[in-house]
């Protein structure tokens, strides 16, 4: 693990915490995007331009934004009285700890099922392309598919609203 | 054979001077030296030429308007730049009491430091690239993504309607357009086959007859670029998709609240978006540093990528100066509704054009599918609705 390894998991860290315990709300939605950008930059150290780059365009370019968005258009910029925190965080927490522990057991288990490798495979762009309408053409035309039709219903959802005001 | 290797030279005189700089240092410091010395380069030529520009623009748009423009400081008004250098830096900071101090001072810093890292990846001549990358293009529209959130960031810290309503026109505008400036780029990458904008060039730059295979003599190169420029120009907030800096409007949107140095670098901003967008224009459409004829390339290649992107910016002024401002529903209706399913409609041109192989039957099929789209969508469909006296909608 190397010095840059460290500042950028001690960045992603820290978007991540602040996004949590910041009280704005506007706030928070920015320290997720640094918590995005940290991880866009441990995928560039990996040597994973692809990934990076796109979780650059897709989470700060059109996730981050979204969020932002939401936001803005609901009443939601304003403090409320009360403090923003959750009466129930404790059931938060171990439905946290529970999802982190799957996750946890299984990377570790990965490691064990899959020999480790001397050599760090290359993979460009091309390979990923390649591989996407080759050998996963599948799932990502069920994700196409799924994608359609989540953009067709917010079109509907949008629209129903304009037929009723005529 | 002298003057032949005397215009090589011309050519690659800054890779030259680059080499001869880092020369003096030790090997082991001479890749991160000539980093470091191609940072600087782009750190200093591209705010020089906003310099300029501004000038340019000032004179143009006065032309236009059948006035002067700036003509008291130097010769011609040309150091009018550096006067207004200084005053911008003499100004004094002021930040609204209730703005979020964090964000507003964080805002410009972002744009500009994201605007600055898309010129990492252009190649501007022959061999000079900065960081010549396998997803170069990818690494430019990410970087592009991040600059709408430095707008976000702009107008809602400053807790000001107009900056609040600005930066809102501009989110909706950039994520709009976002779609078609990526996707009319698809269709060069559909036909080179590469992400690499070096490798897009040298896919541009042979000749036939003296004539070069730029994608813009294309069928869907042509069609392609035209989407692209639209994009681009809303992208960037020019005239005549300026909604969200409107003066008219929202006094200058979402930087309303900005003064002094911090202004000057939205400013600088802005118009490093726009070289930079231009800069990925001429690279990927218009043959980026290679000639227009075959006979003229012994001029040196980073001629041609400046002259390119400095015609392009003349292209923006000249329309800033001619065309009315669009109304924000307009806006959208020409985003969802015709530019981006003509871009679409392009990508399955450009897959014709790439399976149907040599020869003049492509050119025919796609030419007669685009033209034929263009004359549904944007002329019959248009003969439909009916435009009466201008209306205004108000937000509820």
């Amino acid at each position: 693990m190397s010095l840059t390894f460290y500042l950028l998991a001690a960045l992603t860290l820290a978007g991540g915490l602040a996004a949590v315990l910041l009280k704005h709300l506007v706030h928070c939605a920015l320290a997720v995007t640094v918590a995005f950008a940290g991880l866009a930059l441990l995928f560039l150290q990996l040597d994973a331009q692809f990934a990076g780059f796109a979780q650059i365009l897709v989470y700060i370019g059109a996730v981050a934004i979204l969020i932002v968005f939401a936001i803005l258009l609901t009443r939601g910029s304003d403090l409320p009285k009360d403090g923003v925190f959750s009466k129930t965080w404790y059931l938060g927490l171990v439905i946290a700890a529970g999802v982190f522990a799957v996750l946890g057991w299984a990377v570790l288990a990965s490691v064990r099922a899959i020999p480790q490798q001397d050599v760090v495979p290359t993979v460009t762009v091309h390979d990923i392309g390649i591989a996407l309408v080759g050998r996963y053409v599948l799932p990502l035309e069920i994700v196409a598919l799924l994608l359609t039709a989540a953009t067709i219903g917010a079109v509907i959802v949008a629209m129903h609203e304009k037929e009723r005001a005529k | 054979m002298a003057t032949n290797s005397f215009f090589v030279n011309l050519d690659q005189i800054f890779i030259l001077l680059r080499n001869w700089l880092v020369g003096f240092l030790p090997a082991v410091l001479r890749p991160a030296a000539g980093v470091v010395l191609g940072v600087i380069a782009i750190v200093c030529v591209f705010p020089g030429l906003f310099a300029l520009t501004t000038v340019f623009e000032r004179k143009g748009l006065g032309r236009i308007q059948n006035r002067i423009g700036p003509n008291r400081v130097g010769p011609y008004g040309l150091l009018q730049p550096i006067a207004d250098g200084i005053k911008s830096l003499t100004k004094e900071d002021i930040v609204p009491l209730s703005a979020n101090a964090a964000v507003h001072f964080l805002a410009p810093m972002v744009l500009v430091v994201t605007v600055f890292m898309g010129f990492a990846v252009l190649p501007m001549g022959r061999n000079m690239v900065l960081v010549d990358m396998d997803a170069g293009l990818l690494f430019f529209f990410a970087m592009g993504a991040a600059t709408e959130l430095s707008v976000f960031m702009a107008g809602w810290s400053s807790r000001n309607k107009y900056s609040l309503l600005g930066a809102m026109r501009a989110v909706a505008q950039m994520i709009s357009y976002e779609v078609v400036l990526l996707l009319s780029s698809v269709s060069v990458v559909m036909i080179t086959g590469s992400l690499s904008l070096p490798k897009i060039v040298a896919a541009q730059s042979q000749y036939t007859n003296g004539f070069p295979h730029w994608y813009i003599f294309t069928p869907w190169g042509l069609a392609g670029f035209i989407m692209y420029a639209i994009a681009a120009t809303a992208e960037t907030n020019r005239s005549p998709f300026d909604l969200p800096e409107g003066e008219s409007e929202l006094v200058a949107g979402y930087h309303t609240e900005y003064s002094g140095f911090k202004f000057a670098l939205f400013f600088l901003g802005e118009y490093l978006a726009m070289f930079s967008i231009s800069g990925l224009g001429t690279t990927l459409f218009l043959g980026g540093w290679s000639a227009p004829f075959s006979f003229l390339t012994w001029v040196p290649s980073w001629f041609w990528f400046f002259g390119k992107v400095m015609l392009s910016i003349f292209v923006f002024i000249w329309m800033r100066g001619t065309l009315p401002r669009l109304r924000q529903d307009q806006l959208m209706n020409f985003a969802w509704k015709f530019v981006l399913p003509f871009t679409l409609l392009n990508l399955l041109v450009t897959a014709l054009w790439r399976f149907m192989g040599e020869g003049w039957a492509r050119w025919v099929v796609c030419t007669v599918i685009l033209v034929a789209a263009y004359v549904v969508m944007g002329r019959l469909e248009m003969r439909s609705e009916h435009f009466g006296r201008r209306s205004y909608r108000y937000a509820e």
